[in-house]
């Protein structure tokens, strides 16, 4: 690796200055599972690390009942799944934070960092994305918030200007008769990067579906949010014909690339299969029901 | 030139004091500094688990861990598993399984299906699948590795 130096600041304020004084190759480090690697390997122009783990609201999982759930963006994915807060509330964070890397990555690997690489692949920004995450940014300039959809500009690419730090995700108290899925294609059993992956949330009145967000991934240059996915289910029960509606609208919206892990033509298909899905695992789970998978 | 520190760890339950580069990798710092080169490199990019090690209770990778974040943490390498020249009964198992081929793998395998084995001492084998996944044997012998894990936690009942 390249010279570099580490600093660990123990305040916002603090790594918000080292970041604005040693310019765009000062990195922040969180997890460190990417970071590392592209900066050792000379993908990244690296002269320092800010390791953000010592600030106090980069870490740790705070639920309230009317206020809803907040992640310090560095929180290792690990201590999510394990949470039982989450596991009740929030599964959909489950299905993603137990699936992204193996069980030593998920040991330093955070939702925040995923989300800062904005891969086109990221297996937490779907979920991210239908549980209505926002992002709460800090810079020199001060404060801002962004939801999670709008985040990701290109591959590689987000919303953060010089010197600033995604600090924590927000999402707001899960409602009654609501539920939420994620669920990813690879061709083995673990440890792959998505050929697709997709999320859905759900909300009912009775027989009636009222609230509903779709997002898909790795089928375009960022994670995508397709409202009108959500919009072929509000308003009416799920039945198979909307459900085939909205996941058309998710297929209609990919604009997936060729490569090794699938063809546009398979891809497509795949964000079909996978929203229809998880929607109905979504449907599942505001019932109260267990999953058949 | 690299800034060096001194660090301040327990390693192995030994309070240890080591000099790293600012840049030093935990798995550089173990093998070149401290000498505990049970802990492999593998890609030395996080897909293989070679170099897994506990720190403070958690399975990583010490290959995506710079030396410099340790400072305070308590960190297990395969060489603590054994107590006063006693294998562990996982360590046990491997042996009398023979769970291992070249053995380059078997250090960061043993060291990852421990941390299990403290959270879960009965897994079944698809946990013991699912935790292990990031472990890579290039000897393609997973299925006896398995069945040592498995051999260990009965043994543990």
């Amino acid at each position: 690796m390249q010279d570099v130096t580490y600093r660990r600041p123990a305040t916002l304020q603090e790594a918000v200055q080292l970041l604005k004084d040693n310019g765009p190759t000062a990195r922040v480090l969180a997890g460190g599972t990417d970071i590392i690697v592209m900066a050792r390997e000379r993908r990244r122009d690296t002269s320092m690390f800010v390791d953000i783990k010592a600030i106090p609201e980069l870490t740790g999982i705070r639920f309230d009942a009317s206020e809803g759930l907040t992640l310090g963006a560095a929180t290792p994915l690990y201590q999510i799944y394990r949470n039982e807060t989450i596991q009740r509330l929030y599964p959909c964070l489950v299905d993603s934070a137990s699936l992204i890397g193996g069980t030593a990555v998920q040991g330093r690997a955070s939702f925040g960092g995923n989300l800062c690489n904005a891969g086109p692949a990221a297996d937490s920004i779907p979920s991210l994305i239908v549980l209505e995450g926002k992002a709460r940014i800090v810079g020199p300039n001060g404060e801002r918030t962004v939801a999670v959809e709008d985040f990701c500009t290109a591959p590689g690419r987000n919303v953060l200007e010089a010197g600033e730090i995604l600090v924590s995700l927000s999402f707001p108290a899960p409602q009654p008769n609501s539920g939420a899925r994620f669920l990813r294609f690879i061709p083995r059993n673990e440890m792959d990067i998505a050929v697709v992956n997709a999320a859905t949330s759900l909300r009912f009145e009775g027989n009636n579906v009222v609230a509903a967000r779709i997002a898909i991934g790795a089928v375009a240059p960022r994670p995508l949010f397709v409202p009108a996915a959500g919009a072929a289910l509000v308003g009416k029960p799920l039945t198979d014909e909307s459900i085939a509606a909205a996941a058309s609208a998710s297929r209609d919206a990919a604009t997936p690339i060729d490569d090794m892990r699938g063809s546009v033509r398979q891809r497509k298909h795949l964000s079909y299969v996978l929203t229809e899905r998880t929607i109905r695992d979504a449907a599942h789970r505001a019932r109260g029901e267990a999953l058949e998978h | 030139m690299s800034n060096r520190i001194i660090i301040n760890t327990v390693i192995n339950g030994e309070p240890t004091e080591f000099l790293a580069d600012e840049r030093d990798s935990l798995l550089e710092a173990l093998r070149e500094r401290i000498g505990l080169t049970g802990v492999k490199e593998g890609c030395n990019n996080g897909n293989c688990g070679a170099c897994a090690v506990i720190m403070d209770g958690r399975l990583v990778n010490s290959c995506l861990v710079l030396a410099a974040e340790t400072e305070g943490a308590n960190i297990t390498t395969v060489e603590g598993l054994a107590k006063g020249g006693e294998l562990t009964p996982l360590q046990q198992t491997f042996l009398e399984d023979a769970a291992l081929q070249c053995g380059i793998c078997t250090p960061g395998f043993l060291v990852a299906a421990t941390a299990l084995l403290e959270q879960n001492p009965h897994p079944s084998e698809h946990e013991i699948r699912y935790w292990l996944a990031g472990n890579l044997c290039r000897c393609t012998g997973y299925d006896k590795i398995i069945r040592a894990v498995q051999h260990a936690a009965e043994r543990s009942a």
